[in-house]
């Protein structure tokens, strides 16, 4: 028996996938959820086969919660229409259903899994680079969600001063201290506005927006003088980009 | 010209003012022509000076020739003639550079008059499209959704199915049939805005709840059609999408000096919400809207009170 988790805001829509997957034996709805933070619980809690997930949630999106697993499970996204996310499906989604759906095309998406399931048992790779696809979406690139423990915090990313690599995580500074996440450092440098973070180091990504002065430091290097007092290294290549995007 | 009494007859004063004018005048209207259909510009006023220039002497040389002819055997006339050419001269220069300055003017006006016409009917047909455009714009979103609620109310409550499909329709044709008729009624376009509430509430269950209050005296007042629906939608967008648990909405109407005054509010969470949800599209097209209608911008404003984010709309009433 596999195990399945609905999450999606609106109980109609969680119904009728329901009805649908009472044609699937095999499978098994082990919770339904209204939103994300219950989406991440549910997940922990239950460690289920397959997630059916909306994109457009209260509070967080659907491609938000993936990004706050440690093993996003595999998923089959149900939307209504998102332009971007449509495009982040089709390079990466096991599979996609655009509302309304019919029982013919949701078996279908079903079988897509099961195959897939068959074949090779990690479906995470396909989710992290839908993840990465998604996270260029413009609507993603105003906030970072992280979690803490069992908190989950959105970040504005104004409030970032800098990004931090730190081994598998990256440390995310800001005004209430800093958060971490698990991602790398290319993968923010790619996601974020280019006009206000720029890679001022191999290992630091600086909110321009914050700097107030940047400082010579040592030979060949310089410091960035943060509003906050915070200084971020600056190296040769990355105070060339830093002079291009302050337009000195 | 009927100065010409110095010591000739009658008849040859009378031929010679005759002919003078008459071909003076085929002068003038010939300026005047060429002026209607090429009207000079900047350097080119040189050319309408040569061009007087040379129908004056034009015209007194023909006129000359003529009046030689006609006139010659009146006797003294031709020393007259010749002893008057450069008075001539001058009265028609400065009579057909009048003419020119006249007709310069004239046309100038003519054609901007012209200009100012179709660049306002270009205008009105731009600002008809836009409105047009603004009042179009339904969300995929809502759309989509709102099908895939009757989908999942087809297996298990049909009656409910039907009767959304009813609601879903009545909505679609308010869209269609209010674009003829710009202004509506404040009662006409609340009925229209139930109906896409209850569209929302089957969609989102008990998260959606609406509270209205709208003073009678505002029942008549009017407000384009269709304007409403975005502000709630937004509304509902922001207060469903930004909390977690139940969502009430407010829709509020008053009359303020001769204004009608809708206020709209939604929960939000301060902490999450970047300021740039909150005027979000739907507010920019209400907004785009009620600029292009009374060329105020001043109309639709946004207030963040405690968790409260309202929505102000007013419609000047005339």
């Amino acid at each position: 028996m596999s195990k399945v988790i609905i999450i999606d805001d609106e109980p109609l829509a969680r119904s009728v996938v329901r009805e649908y997957l009472q044609q699937h034996p095999g499978l098994e709805v082990v919770a339904e959820c209204g939103d994300g933070f219950e989406g991440v619980k549910a997940i922990q809690q239950h460690q289920p086969d397959l997630i059916l997930l909306d994109i457009q949630m209260p509070k967080i999106t659907g491609f938000e919660m993936l990004e706050l697993l440690d093993q996003p499970p595999a998923v089959i996204f149900a939307t209504a229409f998102d332009e971007f996310a449509i495009k982040a499906f089709e390079a990466h989604a096991i599979d996609y259903l655009l509302k309304p759906f019919n029982q013919e095309r949701f078996d279908k998406a079903i079988g897509k899994w099961a195959e897939q399931q068959a074949a090779i048992p990690a479906p995470e790779k396909n989710t992290q680079e839908l993840l990465e696809a998604a996270s260029l979406s413009p609507s993603q690139r105003q906030r970072i969600v992280v979690r803490n423990g069992s908190k989950i915090k959105i970040i504005s990313v104004n409030d970032v001063w800098y990004l931090e690599a730190a081994d598998d995580y990256v440390k995310i500074h800001t005004t209430e201290g800093y958060f971490l996440k698990n991602k790398t450092m290319a993968h923010f440098e790619q996601s974020l506005d280019p006009a206000i973070f720029v890679r001022s180091h191999r290992s630091y990504i600086v909110n321009v927006q914050q700097i107030t002065r940047i400082d010579p430091y040592e030979k060949d290097n310089h410091v960035a003088v943060l509003r906050s007092g915070a200084k971020v290294p600056v190296s040769r290549s990355g105070y060339a980009k830093l002079k291009e995007v302050l337009g000195l | 010209m009927l100065l010409h009494f110095f010591g000739q007859p009658w008849e040859a004063a009378a031929v010679d003012a005759v002919l003078s004018n008459t071909l003076l005048l085929l002068a003038c209207l010939l300026v005047m022509i060429v002026l209607r259909y090429y009207l000079p510009r900047g350097q080119q006023y040189i050319n309408v000076f040569a061009l007087c220039l040379l129908l004056t002497i034009a015209w007194l040389l023909l006129s000359k020739w003529l009046l030689g002819l006609l006139l010659g055997q009146y006797e003294g006339y031709k020393l007259l003639l010749h002893n008057s050419l450069s008075i001539r001269f001058s009265l028609a220069f400065l009579l057909l550079g009048f003419i020119t300055m006249v007709s310069i003017l004239w046309y100038s006006q003519l054609e901007q008059k012209e200009q100012e016409e179709r660049k306002k009917d270009a205008e009105k047909l731009a600002r008809e499209a836009e409105l047009f455009k603004l009042r179009q714009q339904l969300q995929p979103h809502f759309l989509f959704n709102s099908l895939n609620s009757i989908n999942a109310l087809i297996g298990s409550r049909p009656q409910e199915a039907r009767k959304m499909v009813q609601q879903l329709s009545d909505f679609l044709r308010g869209t269609i049939k209010k674009d003829e008729a710009q202004w509506v009624i404040l009662k006409e376009e609340l009925e229209y805005l139930q109906l896409y509430l209850d569209i929302e509430k089957v969609r989102f269950g008990n998260r959606l709840a609406t509270a209205i209050d709208i003073e009678e005296i505002t029942h008549n007042l009017k407000l384009p059609a269709l304007l409403l629906q975005p502000i709630v939608e937004n509304a509902i967008k922001f207060g469903l999408y930004d909390t977690i648990g139940e969502t009430v909405i407010e829709i509020s109407a008053a009359k303020e000096e001769n204004h009608l005054v809708i206020k709209v509010k939604n929960p939000f969470d301060p902490e999450t919400s970047s300021p740039k949800q909150g005027t979000g599209f739907g507010l920019n097209s209400v907004q785009r809207r009620l600029y292009l209608l009374f060329a105020r911008n001043d109309l639709v404003t946004t207030e963040a009170k405690d968790n409260i984010f309202i929505t102000i709309v007013r419609i000047p009433q005339a």
